[in-house]
């Protein structure tokens, strides 16, 4: 796929580095964000939903969570790409990341409430605290601080797996290398370019996590 | 719906063909993935900082850039002068699968080799094993046990990573439910192939639980056997098996 | 106690009657961080010797019974195994460190029992025995599983070879414990507060088997323990440490009836 022979050449870096780096700030990142925020808050919904709903209602959620965690967010995408034509593929990607990452977090919420020692649900039995204020004011923050490292690494997750986007059509990091290589026949420095965004990103954002870890630490009883 | 029926029944032979490639995909990822989880989860561990470097960068090139960057590294770079290596699409996928997932293992094989209470170590000094054996006949096994539903997380992501390779022209089942919409429609075909997935990962997860119960009876933890019969993989706290 | 400065290459020395010692701290020192828990402790244990160590938590005892295992490594110092040095020695006045070779030649004369037992989950109570004999002293299987046997034997467990640790209760594995240890014939046992984690009720089956250890066998033993009685029984010496020193030192008898230091007096009051 190479015109000439050398293996890199930093003329072709630089002409496809604008393009990627590009795609990274507009499609990349907007789409982490945004589906980050639709899984932590659908992810916290069906966490809810499991703990507090009837038997049979909270099996069937279950069930769906499962059913959506363990198949592939490809096949998930391409279903919603087909039956919602109408839709930007943008849009309906970043929705159905955003519910594919919701089930992963899901289960850290659970485990994070879980974790919460029983003597505290006695203390607001024993207070006769109502269930809203025991959730806001006592089980989340607590719940919260050792499910919020395992959400950023989720997060970083889904960041690395914003290019199966490109599955239906949606332009992203190495969907942009691939173009610039078929149209110049010079693949290297366009997907290598791609690759290291995405791990000084990466790089950057797990340092930031596990400073978050260490704060939140600190901050236990 | 009848027809929908016929035309699966016509593209049987090809949909299994796509399950195989989809199950060579992911057994072979796994075991490539297990070898360099265990390999690089070691060498991380050594005292002498090259080697010790060698396996962090490693760990942290597979971990932080993208499972798709690689795939199209290896499908499309290597074949290039200075490389020039040549090999059939789905050893590409293999070779991709493996090495970003045995990079997340690696994380998963020293955190639980960690895990293992400093008793153990110590006993062990007080015995005088030399490091090798101590590793293989104390720590490991225990390790063992702790890590197995992190990689049970690990094995059901690259089955689901494996749906991505139909771009590198493997025709795999994802590639194969690509055909079947066109002969019948995106609900039934897209439909049919999330069972089938679900399927393959529920049997796997299966697998993984059963091993699990086997290494802790072997620690003398019970659990019983009726326990490994859950769909839900244990999930890890720290995320261990995923990112960062 | 004086000893001759260690300036030779091997770094043996002697004491002044001729006989090297078993264990010998020089001038050791040993900080975990800023925590500074031994500080140029000078002590001896001649061969045979039952030393026990009394004293509050922190006083340092435990960390010397590490420091022999080579669990820990002092900062400044030196410890001598029969006369050679166990993990540093002298030079032309500098403290070299001995190689990775030397030390694991060392460590195979001292054995350790623990609190927490530390028993093998992924081994039966027999593996768990031989295990050492066979991988590091180099005993034929055949010859491991008799030295076990008779072991499991000594320490009243004969029935349980095949059993888990998971399987026995606290005061059997910690037997088990004694058994592995011995079963690689060390020339030190050190017991690190070995009935502490036992419920009360078998403390005593532990004790008797270490009793008869010490009365059956010539082997060193280096005791930490709050069991006063049995201190009593076994010990020929009893140091009372505080805050990394020895703050008295003496015959059972005497220590324990007629202690000579308040410091001692205090702690013996509390505890006994």
């Amino acid at each position: 796929m190479n015109d000439d022979n050398s293996f890199w050449s930093w003329d072709h870096a630089i002409a496809a580095f604008p393009d990627i780096l590009e795609k990274f700030l507009t499609v990349t990142l907007v789409v982490t964000i945004i589906g980050s925020i639709i899984a932590a808050i659908l992810g916290l919904v069906i966490a809810l939903g499991r703990r507090t709903a009837p038997r049979p209602v909270a099996a069937v959620i279950t069930l769906l969570m499962n059913f959506v965690r363990m198949t592939p967010l490809v096949v998930q995408l391409l279903f919603a790409y087909y039956v919602f034509t109408t839709v930007p593929p943008i849009v309906l990607g970043t929705i159905i990341i955003g519910i594919h990452y919701a089930t992963y977090m899901a289960e850290v919420y659970r485990a994070g409430i879980d974790a919460v020692p029983p003597g505290q649900w006695e203390a607001t039995t024993a207070l006769s605290m109502s269930p809203g204020r025991t959730w806001t004011a006592v089980i989340i923050p607590q719940a919260l601080r050792s499910t919020l490292p395992a959400l950023a690494n989720y997060v970083i997750s889904m960041f690395k797996d914003t290019p199966f986007l490109m599955v239906i059509t949606v332009v992203e990091m190495v969907r942009q290398a691939q173009l610039y290589g078929s149209k110049n026949f010079r693949f290297v420095e366009a997907i290598i370019i791609a690759g290291l965004i995405y791990l000084v990103a990466s790089l950057l954002s797990s340092l930031l996590a596990r400073r978050l870890e260490k704060r939140l630490e600190y901050t236990t009883a | 719906m009848t027809e929908n029926f016929e035309a699966l029944w016509r593209a049987l032979p090809q949909l299994v063909d796509g399950v195989l490639i989809t199950l060579q995909l992911t057994a072979g990822g796994a075991l490539l993935a297990i070898v360099v989880a265990i390999g690089l989860g070691l060498l991380a561990r050594f005292e002498n900082v090259f080697l010790r470097g060698i396996a962090r960068t490693i760990i942290e090139l597979f971990r932080g850039t993208s499972l798709l960057v690689q795939l199209f590294f290896f499908f499309f770079v290597l074949p290039l002068p200075p490389f020039e290596i040549e090999m059939p699409a789905v050893f590409t996928g293999i070779l991709a699968l493996g090495l970003n997932y045995g990079a997340y293992g690696a994380e998963v094989v020293r955190g639980s080799i960690n895990s293992v209470p400093a008793g153990q170590w110590e006993a062990t000094t007080a015995l005088s094993l030399s490091r090798t054996h101590r590793m293989w006949r104390v720590i490991f096994p225990q390790a063992w046990a702790l890590m197995l539903p992190s990689l049970n997380n690990l094995l059901i992501q690259l089955l689901k990573g494996t749906a991505v390779v139909y771009l590198i022209t493997i025709v795999d089942l994802t590639a194969e439910l690509n055909k079947l919409r066109v002969q019948t429609d995106v609900y039934f075909a897209y439909g049919l192939g999330l069972l089938i997935y679900f399927a393959i990962a529920y049997l796997l997860t299966l697998g993984m639980n059963a091993l699990e119960t086997r290494a802790k009876h072997r620690l003398g933890q019970g659990g019983k056997w009726r326990d490994s019969i859950t769909t839900t993989p244990v999930p890890d706290m720290k995320g261990a098996g995923q990112a960062a | 106690m004086n000893t001759p400065p260690l300036d030779t290459h091997t770094g043996a020395i002697t004491l002044d009657d001729g006989e090297m010692p078993a264990i010998l701290f020089d001038k050791v020192e040993k900080r975990f961080g800023d925590h500074v828990v031994l500080h140029d402790l000078d002590f001896t244990v001649r061969r045979g010797d039952r030393v026990t160590l009394i004293g509050p938590s922190g006083s340092g005892k435990t960390t010397i019974l590490r420091l022999v295992m080579t669990l820990e490594e002092a900062n400044d110092g030196y410890i001598l195994i029969d006369g050679k040095p166990l993990t540093h020695y002298s030079r032309d006045g500098k403290r070299v460190e001995l190689k990775e070779k030397h030390k694991n030649e060392m460590r195979k004369r001292i054995g350790m029992v623990f609190q927490q037992f530390n028993l093998f989950p992924n081994m039966t109570v027999i593996e768990n025995i031989i295990e050492a004999p066979v991988h590091v002293l180099g005993l034929s299987k055949k010859d491991a599983l008799a030295r076990g046997r008779a072991l499991l034997e000594k320490v009243g467990l004969p029935d349980k070879e095949n059993a888990h640790p998971t399987q026995l209760s606290g005061g059997q594995q910690q037997r088990v414990a004694i058994a592995r240890a011995l079963a690689m014939e060390p020339e030190i046992l050190l017991l690190d507060e070995v009935t502490s984690a036992l419920d009360p009720e078998v403390v005593g089956e532990v004790l008797n088997i270490l009793r008869d250890v010490a009365r059956e066998t010539d082997v060193t033993m280096l005791i930490v323990t709050h069991e006063m009685q049995f201190a009593r029984d076994v010990s020929n010496r009893v140091l009372m440490f505080d805050s990394g020193r020895i703050v008295e030192e003496g015959k059972p008898e005497d220590i324990f009836s007629n202690p000579q230091e308040q410091r001692t007096r205090d702690f013996l009051s509390a505890v006994l």
